[in-house]
């Protein structure tokens, strides 16, 4: 893919004055905004996101709720979570789309042992390339939104593109095309953070919330999927996690520890070659030893060992 | 060991007994009976099966050319809890078979003093009082005991991920590595004691037999029981 900044107009002859748009840099980074107040719950991109990626409809189970399925699928990447809550004593629903976060300090990838099944792009979509997962499921454990969902027919695992083949061409993600309400919006993360930081801010000021804010969590370094939410202060009732974690197994053991076994592993294979040359073989003795001073109840105590 | 158990092993060694033979010629002693040679080869397979199935799960990196023997990366995760099962139901009778032999006793905790002129070869006999095994063949096994417990809790837990939740397989991957570098470590001292450095000790698995010179070299208290329990034998049969 062509740098943007190649062609970017360096010098100009007989030009008088700067330089047009130099200094100027392409916010590369990409980022989806969901209003969680504005969402109606209409499903369109859901049925956009099956669309799009040509999944079929899969079966579902009804559980007395709105959902359209208990959690995200393998072929079903976007799913609006209906909570219901309380507000003044009144049912208050929480419409939230669950679908992949994109993490900039993403624990699926820090999981993942395959050399190339996961990997991320500098402007922040975590894609999943499927020629190259082994479908061991460690992703599963280190995303903290449990977004990866395995196929059980290919046992290979799948989750949300960001629609990477579309924002490759210039697109917004197909959900965000589908949404009729505007509540979806996709755009660079700046600008994004800035939308949902105006719209938190009106929602507390105009609407009554005072406890609204923007859901982008620094302890996985933000998130290229950013959630406006009428509480900030308590995220788990959306069903997002306050302080989202990626295990520490998957940072120091993975990068630490297991290198180090495997490393210790090849030394062993090595130190008994070395062994064999430096002290030699035991071969079995021509005559039998000398009986020397063993107390002869021990001896007998080890008679009994034999099977 | 309950009798239950004792039983049964005694009752399959006859069985096997009558299947296959060992024979064992003049100057020979019978070490390792059919049943036992049977169990420990398919310990031994299915070890190695998951063991190299482990390695391409461990770090596809370094390993990734392995799994094209078991059919490519999915197929490598789905076969290894299935030789790990395997491999954990052999052992399982084979710590029947042989947990009485590998019971720990006073004349191992000598053994374990001496560790240092074993493993340079300082003796040219093993001491008097070592018995069937030796204490280094014994960690062995109790090390295979504990890392089958563990492979078999954690590789359950990891296997059935979507119903014990993240923590427990974050927890348990780390635990299943670390069962597997502890028997990897024991399986090539295994391999190159058994093969390499003693002559004479790989036909005790194959053939079921060893000579003379390699038991009193090698085990001096069970080549006397042995030699003695024969001599008696031959008594009562005159």
């Amino acid at each position: 893919m062509a740098n943007p900044r190649t062609f970017q107009i360096q010098e100009i002859s007989a030009h008088t004055g700067p330089v047009p748009g130099q200094g100027t840099r392409r916010e590369e980074q990409v980022c989806k905004y969901i209003d969680v107040t504005t969402c109606i719950g209409c499903k369109a991109c859901e049925v956009a996101c099956v669309e799009w990626n040509d999944h079929p409809f899969r079966e579902t189970t009804f559980n007395d709720t709105y959902q359209t399925m208990p959690t995200t699928e393998w072929n079903y990447y976007n799913l609006i979570k209906f909570a219901e809550d309380e507000r003044d004593g009144n049912l208050m629903w929480l419409l939230r789309k669950d679908q992949c976060l994109h993490c900039e300090d993403p624990g699926c990838l820090r999981a993942c042992p395959a050399d190339g099944a996961i990997i991320k792009y500098e402007n922040g979509i975590v894609d999943f390339q499927q020629e190259n997962c082994i479908g061991c499921g460690y992703c599963i454990s280190g995303c903290p939104f449990d977004i990866p969902k395995f196929h059980p027919t290919t046992k290979k695992v799948y989750k949300c593109t960001l629609c990477s083949d579309r924002v490759g061409q210039g697109l917004e993600p197909a959900c965000v095309k589908a949404c009729p309400t505007g509540c979806l919006k996709f755009g660079t993360k700046s600008d994004m953070v800035q939308i949902a930081g105006l719209r938190a801010k009106q929602l507390q000021e105009v609407s009554g919330f005072a406890d609204a804010g923007v859901y982008d969590p620094p302890s996985i370094k933000g998130t290229h999927v950013i959630y406006v939410l009428h509480d900030i202060k308590q995220p788990e009732r959306y069903g997002l996690p306050a302080n989202p974690i990626i295990p520490p197994s998957y940072t120091y053991w993975k990068w630490l520890a297991k290198p180090t076994g495997l490393l210790l592993g090849l030394l062993g294979i090595g130190a008994v070659f070395f062994h064999r040359v430096f002290y030699g073989p035991k071969l079995p003795q021509p005559e039998p030893p000398e009986l020397r001073t063993t107390p002869l109840d021990e001896i007998e105590a080890d008679r009994k060992e034999q099977p | 060991m309950s009798s239950t158990a004792k039983n049964f092993d005694e009752k399959a060694r006859g069985e096997f007994a009558r299947i296959g033979t060992t024979r064992v010629r003049r100057g020979e002693l019978l070490r390792h009976p059919v049943y036992t040679r049977f169990l420990h080869w398919s310990v031994a397979i299915f070890f190695i099966l998951s063991l190299l199935g482990g390695f391409a799960i461990y770090s596809p990196w370094l390993f990734h050319w392995i799994t094209p023997l078991f059919g490519g990366g999915p197929t490598t995760r789905l076969l290894h809890p299935w030789f790990g099962l395997l491999f954990e139901f052999f052992f399982f009778f084979q710590f029947l078979n042989w947990v009485g032999p590998m019971a720990w006793r006073e004349a191992d905790r000598r053994w374990m003093k001496r560790l240092r002129q074993y493993a340079i070869n300082e003796e040219r006999y093993e001491a008097e009082d070592v018995g069937f095994f030796n204490a280094g063949q014994k960690l062995y096994f109790w090390a295979i005991v504990v890392s089958g417990i563990l492979f078999l809790i954690t590789g359950v837990l990891m296997w059935f991920d979507n119903l014990v939740g993240r923590w427990t397989v974050v927890v348990s991957y780390v635990i299943h590595d670390l069962a597997a570098l502890l028997m990897l470590a024991g399986f090539i001292i295994h391999v190159y004691e058994g093969t390499a450095q003693q002559p004479g000790t790989f036909r005790s698995m194959i053939d079921g037999t060893v000579t003379e010179s390699w038991a009193w070299t090698h085990h001096p208290a069970w080549y006397r029981s042995a030699t003695e329990s024969h001599k008696e034998a031959q008594k009562a049969q005159e």
